[in-house]
Order: C-alpha cells, then sequence, then structure tokens
C-alpha cells in the first residue's frame, strides 16, 4: 500500500494511522511485519530493498512517520540508511535476535515535519526491535512519534524564550569543526536552535542549562559517545573519560556530562531490556559466542563467564563490553564482518576488542539475577553455545566443563547446575516435565524433559550414553553428528546436547523449553535418527502431564478425543 | 454429517502440530503467525510459509553449490546465506532448521567442509521434513474448510 502523494496523519485518530516503511530483504518477515502493523491500525508500506526505502523516504520528505528497518539487508545495513535519510524519521532498527550490535544504541530520530526551527530536536537513544517481535512492541511504537511531538511543543516554547541569546551563541560557541562534525551544512545547524535535547522526560525543566554552551547531538555524535561509554564501561564511566575517547575536539566536559546525564540512563536501560529479552529466547547463543573472539585464555573467567548468567553479566555490565560479552556472543559473534556491512565494521571491531576485558571485569561479579527464570536459563545454557560450538571446542580451555562449574557460581541460581545428578533425572518422562514448567531447575531437567518430543524412548537412554563416551574423553565416533565433534570434550558433548535449547523459553513459552531434546537429538546422533516421525510414540504422548503444555492449555489427553475439541480451540490451535 | 468430518480433520491437523511441537520442528513463533490470520487474510499462515519454501529452496541450492565447489568453498558466502535462512526460518518458527543451520554456519566458520557437509545433509533433511509437514496440514486445512461447507482457494 503506497502514499500516492503528500500525507500526513490522521492527528484525531493517532495512533491509528500511523505511517510506517517497512524495510527488510527477508520477505517472509517483511510479510508478516505487515501484517501485524495492519493490524495495529497502522498504514503500513514495505521495502525489500533499502535503496527503494531510500528513494521513498527522500522522495515523500513527510510521508511516514516511522521507520523500521532491519539492520541486515544486503545492500545497505539499517544503519546506513539511517544515515542517508539524515535523521527525519523516527527510526527502529530491526535486529535478528542473534545478532545485536551495540552501536544500535544511537540517537536515532528526528521528525520529518515540523517546521525548520525545529528541526534540530533530536531524539535520544533509538530503538531496536529484535526478531521475532512481539505484537505488543509493534503498538508502542507510536509512542517514539508522540514524545517527540510532546518534546518538540515544549522546545519551541523554550527555544522561543531564548532565540536571540542562541542565535548569538551559535557564532562564539561552536566552531565549524562541530558543525562538520554534525554531518550538517551550516545554515541548517544555525536555524537549528541550539538547543541541548531535552527529551528526556527525566529532564524537564533543565532551564539552568541555558547558560551553558549547548550541542546538538547528531547521530555520528551520539555514537561517539556511545562508543565511547561501551568501552569505558557503565560503571566506570565519567563525563572526562568520555570526552577523551570521543576526541571531538570542540566538545566540552559539560556538554558531555550533561548528555551522558540525559542518555546514559535510558540507554542502559533500553540495553538491559533488550539484553533480558534477548537472553530469555536465545540462551546459549550470547553467552559462549563471543568468547571466540578473545584470544586470551579465558581459563576460569571463562570458565565463570560461561556458567554464570550471561544476565548477570549483562546486568553489570550494559555498558561495559563484557556485556558486549554476554549478550555478546551475541555481540562479537554476529558483528563479526561475516555480515556484509563495512559501517559496522568500525564499531565492530571495539567490540571485539573488548571481550577479554569484558570477562575479567564482569565474570567475577556476583548479580542479582534479574530473574530467576532468566538466571536459570543461562547458566544452563550459557556452556552450550549452538552457535559456537566449534569455536568453543578451540577456544576453551580444557579445564573448564560442563559440570565443574563451580557451584558458587552458581550460588545466584536457585538450584545448582549439576549436569551429572541431572542426568540421573532421565527417566522417563515423569517428573522431568515438571521441572521444566517450573523454571529455575538445573539443565538436566530440561534436558530430560524434552525427551518426551518425538524422539521418543530413545531420549533419555541416548544421553546417557553420550555423556559417559564424552567423560571417557573417549574418541566420539562420528556418528555424532556432523557436529564438528571432533570433540571428545565434554563441553562439547554438552553443547551438542544443549545445541537445541536454543530459543530459551520463558515460563510463557514452555513449548520450546520441552523439545529441546529432540533437537539435540537430530543434531548429536548424526543422521541415524532422522526418520523422526518413528520416534514419536502415542503412548508417550498420553504419558505427558497436562501441566507440561500449560502455555497452550489444552488437555493433552483431550487432543485425542473428538468430543472435546473445546479444549483443543482454547488452546492455539487452529480454530 | 459434514459437521462431524470437519472436527475429526481438526483434530488430526491438532495431533500434527503437537506433534510437531513435541519434535521441535516448530515452536511458538508459528502459533504467533496462526494468530495474525483472521478474516481478512484467511491464507495468511499458507502464503508466509510457501514464500518461505520458495526462498529456502534458493538458499539451499546456493548452499550446495557452494559446498560442492571442491576447489575453494566460499565460506563466507554460505555464513551469508545462512544468516538469512536463519533470520527466515525463525520467522515461521521453523526451529529445527534453523538450529542447524546454526550449526552449519559454526562450520563454516570454521571452514570446515566435512563438518558443512553433514549440516548440508542434514538441513536438507530437516527442511524437506518441515515441508512434508506443512504440507500435510495445510492439506488438513483445506479439507477441513471444506468440509465445514467453507470455498477455500486450493493452495499448494
Amino acid at each position: 500500500m503506497m502514499d500516492n502523494g503528500f500525507s500526513s496523519p490522521r492527528k484525531d485518530a493517532f495512533p491509528v494511522g500511523l505511517r510506517v516503511l517497512v524495510v527488510d530483504d527477508d520477505p517472509t518477515w517483511l510479510k508478516i511485519l505487515e501484517k501485524m502493523l495492519r493490524k495495529c491500525s497502522y498504514e503500513v508500506t514495505t521495502c525489500g530493498l533499502a535503496r527503494d526505502a531510500l528513494h521513498l523516504l527522500r522522495e515523500r520528505k513527510d510521508g511516514y512517520d516511522i521507520v523500521i528497518s532491519d539492520v541486515n539487508m544486503p545492500d545497505m545495513d539499517g544503519f546506513k540508511l539511517l544515515e542517508h535519510v539524515g535523521l527525519r524519521w523516527i527510526f527502529l532498527l530491526l535486529n535478528a535476535s542473534d545478532k545485536m550490535y551495540s552501536c544500535h544504541l544511537t540517537v536515532m530520530s528526528v521528525d520529518g515535519e515540523t517546521s525548520q526551527v525545529m528541526k534540530g530536536v533530536q531524539h535520544g537513544a533509538c530503538d531496536y526491535l529484535l526478531k521475532p517481535i512481539r505484537m505488543k512492541e509493534l503498538r508502542n511504537i507510536w509512542q517514539h512519534v508522540f514524545r517527540k511531538k510532546i518534546n518538540e511543543v515544549r522546545d519551541i516554547e523554550i527555544l522561543e524564550g531564548m532565540e536571540s541569546i542562541q542565535m548569538a551563541r551559535n557564532g562564539l560557541d561552536q566552531s565549524n569543526d562541530g558543525y562538520l562534525l554534525c554531518g550538517e551544512d551550516l545554515t541548517s545547524v544555525k536555524k537549528r536552535k541550539d538547543v541541548e535535547s531535552k527529551h528526556d522526560d527525566k529532564d524537564p525543566g533543565d532551564n539552568s542549562s541555558t547558560k551553558k554552551a549547548r550541542v546538538v547531538w547528531s547521530v555520528d555524535l551520539h555514537q561517539k559517545f556511545v562508543e565511547a561509554v561501551n568501552q569505558i564501561g557503565f560503571d566506570k564511566v565519567g563525563p572526562k573519560k568520555i570526552l577523551d575517547l570521543m576526541n571531538v575536539p570542540w566538545l566540552t566536559r559539560e556538554n558531555v556530562a550533561s548528555h551522558l546525564q540525559r542518555e546514559g540512563f535510558p540507554l542502559m536501560q533500553k540495553y538491559r531490556l533488550y539484553l533480558s529479552r534477548l537472553l530469555k529466547e536465545n540462551d546459549t547463543k550470547i553467552s559462549v559466542g563471543g568468547i571466540k573472539h578473545s584470544d586470551s585464555p579465558l581459563g576460569d573467567s571463562a570458565n565463570s563467564f560461561g556458567t554464570q548468567n550471561s544476565i548477570n553479566i549483562q546486568q553489570n555490565d550494559v555498558s561495559s563490553r563484557s556485556y558486549g560479552f554476554s549478550g555478546n556472543s551475541l555481540l562479537v559473534q554476529n558483528v563479526e564482518p561475516r555480515s556484509h556491512d563495512n559501517e559496522r565494521k568500525g564499531i565492530v571491531s571495539k567490540i571485539v576488542a573488548e571481550p577479554k576485558r569484558a570477562l575479567t571485569v564482569e565474570v567475577p561479579d556476583p548479580h542479582k539475577p534479574r530473574s530467576s527464570q532468566m538466571e536459570f536459563g543461562h547458566s544452563l545454557t550459557s556452556p552450550a553455545s549452538e552457535v559456537n560450538y566449534a569455536e568453543y571446542d578451540s577456544n576453551f580451555p580444557t579445564k573448564f566443563s560442563w559440570w565443574e562449574i563451580p557451584q558458587s557460581r552458581l550460588k545466584q541460581e536457585q538450584k545448582p547446575l549439576h549436569l551429572d545428578d541431572g542426568f540421573s533425572h532421565l527417566t522417563w518422562p515423569g517428573k522431568q516435565q515438571h521441572i521444566q514448567v517450573d523454571y529455575p531447575q538445573p539443565a538436566p531437567p530440561i534436558i530430560s524433559g524434552s525427551s518426551v518430543t518425538g524422539r521418543g524412548m530413545g531420549g533419555s537412554v541416548k544421553i546417557k550414553p553420550l555423556y559417559d563416551e564424552c567423560r571417557k574423553n573417549g574418541s566420539q565416533p562420528e556418528k555424532s553428528g556432523f557436529n564438528l565433534r571432533c570433540i571428545s570434550d565434554l563441553e562439547s558433548a554438552q553443547k551438542n546436547i544443549n545445541w537445541g535449547m536454543s530459543p530459551f523459553a520463558t515460563l510463557d513459552d514452555d513449548f520450546q523449553v520441552r523439545w529441546v531434546q529432540g533437537d539435540c537429538y537430530a543434531m548429536n546422533l548424526g543422521l541415524e535418527n532422522i526418520d523422526f516421525p518413528e520416534y514419536f510414540d502415542r503412548g508417550l504422548l498420553a504419558d505427558v502431564p497436562t501441566h507440561l503444555y500449560d502455555a497452550v492449555s489444552f488437555d493433552y489427553q483431550n487432543l485425542y478425543d473428538p468430543t472435546e475439541c473445546s479444549l483443543i480451540e482454547q488452546g492455539l490451535f487452529i480454530a | 454429517m459434514l459437521g462431524l468430518g470437519a472436527d475429526r480433520l481438526r483434530a488430526d491437523m491438532n495431533r500434527l502440530l503437537a506433534l510437531l511441537f513435541h519434535q521441535g520442528v516448530l515452536d511458538e513463533q508459528f502459533l504467533q503467525l496462526q494468530q495474525l490470520q483472521d478474516e481478512s487474510s484467511p491464507n495468511f499462515v499458507s502464503e508466509v510459509v510457501n514464500i518461505y519454501f520458495h526462498e529456502s529452496e534458493k538458499l539451499l541450492r546456493n548452499l550446495r553449490g557452494l559446498l560442492m565447489d571442491r576447489e575453494c568453498s566460499d565460506y563466507k558466502k554460505m555464513g551469508i546465506h545462512l544468516n538469512q535462512f536463519i533470520g527466515s526460518s525463525s520467522s515461521i518458527g521453523a526451529k529445527r532448521v534453523r538450529n542447524v543451520c546454526v550449526a552449519f554456519r559454526a562450520a563454516s566458520e570454521q571452514n570446515n567442509r566435512a563438518g558443512c557437509l553433514r549440516a548440508l545433509e542434514l538441513l536438507e533433511h530437516e527442511y524437506c521434513y518441515l515441508k512434508n509437514k506443512m504440507h500435510e496440514l495445510f492439506q488438513l486445512e483445506q479439507q477441513r474448510l471444506l468440509a465445514a461447507g467453507v470455498r477455500y482457494p486450493m493452495q499448494n
């Protein structure tokens, strides 16, 4: 659905009719996003190519309220797109959940339709959305537009009061270099009042700042700021340090200090929020991946890192690079130039450089678990990264073993992570299911739980031998699947088994946890077990306790009873 | 008479879905897709899945092509394809396929040809399984709708 001409938002029906432009090279996602946004009653335009989006945005300067763009696109990534369109729209970046970049936390939006005077108002940290996106998040995107408009109104009032002062100051306080850095031409900057961005709701009436030199925090500038903060580490951050790292000659310490005050906190919070969500869904990948990039013998820290909840780390270090680490395997790993984007490399390299440090800084820090669920998930899966399987092997010191994970590390978790013990629980469905549902349980239950899946009886039985073999450090026969399972190490075995655990379900998503094992099997045991259907034993199904499917809320037993379809309909099935 | 048939078919569909969830072939995202389907887009799920199949087959062909090149396999390009595959698989909740892709990607990062080959085999297998099951599901759906007396455009 394309806008044929200039169309302004229907203000009276806001947020209905919010004009959204979605850019994503993946046609499946594009279709899904379009549908989701339409369900929110937004006006949606889709674009499969970044350059088409660019064209659209330039052509219809006021045609859209929000742009949602995927970050990883073949021709251009979301950032580049943003740079090209010159901060004219609220920009939300869309990211596959296994690829998160710290550089995403940048200033992102400027509106497209306010007067020339207001053009300079810039927003604070942008939003970025992780795939898979929830309807809820999409429904909320209008808030960006709303907030911006509110801020604009407020800023206009303030500006009008200070106009003359500002103009004078512009000439004196800002050098041309500053403007160039902001990537804007002189005229537009002068027109744009030199106002400290006041859209931070926490800091509404900071009129005292009128006395200080104001800085327009452009995307570039804010990016530098964010990078500096990331390098230093949120816990050690300070205006002077940031200023030094940013290397922007005309910027003053005061500028940085007030920006930090405004942006630091929301930035951190956003990051945490996304990370926690990410972790909930992606467990292992996050924690282990980054390790690959650090060549230092991580040793103990690696151990603890691996076992400790990624969340712990993150919480500590949203800013610190370790964060980069935990979330990071995501960050580090994915950020690597495997993707086609050069822009990112600059930032990427920073991230990559940090993990070592991050590790040391963060790991020892005991941190209160944000939630037992998440923690649990992490400790569970952290050593087992589906992504880093092979990397794991090569980089982790052999002394690291999954169950040697010192109990102390797991103190914060609700239960010690005892794989060995866990596996002894590997009896047929029975209690594991139960354990699964109550999150804070050590890994084994999950694994065993998933044995309920079609893998069938084979499940529990197979896990044991797998471990035994690994334990012996004996040579794993090749049957262990294509995974670079030259791995006779335990951890690799662990990884393999936990592999399927990837999107680590929250309590709401019991399903994910449950069928973990099924995944593992297919992967671990190679091709012998490929005939999935045969593994599905009806009898097993009947044994599955109903509470296992809480999220689905249907009575499993009734599934086979055609006369009680109503229960099924309550669930998620096609009605 | 018609009603009974529709009910039975629905039960069959649900059973199939339950199986797929059990096996980890599908995950919650698939349910989200189902929830998006409504009167204004009654074939939403099958449309999305068909787009997915179309894209996936291209990717699989590319991957096989890259891997079969004995001279020098372009692992980087494989990684790019795999990233795409991972992204789109997660869009419909194709969990197992996605997981294999992740492992495949890991192997490609290590330039591990043997590992990649095995991963590709497994991937193709998983993908076929998923595709077959999806077809089965859509067929059941079509039959059910017919049985329930609803006009439904035949789709693949």
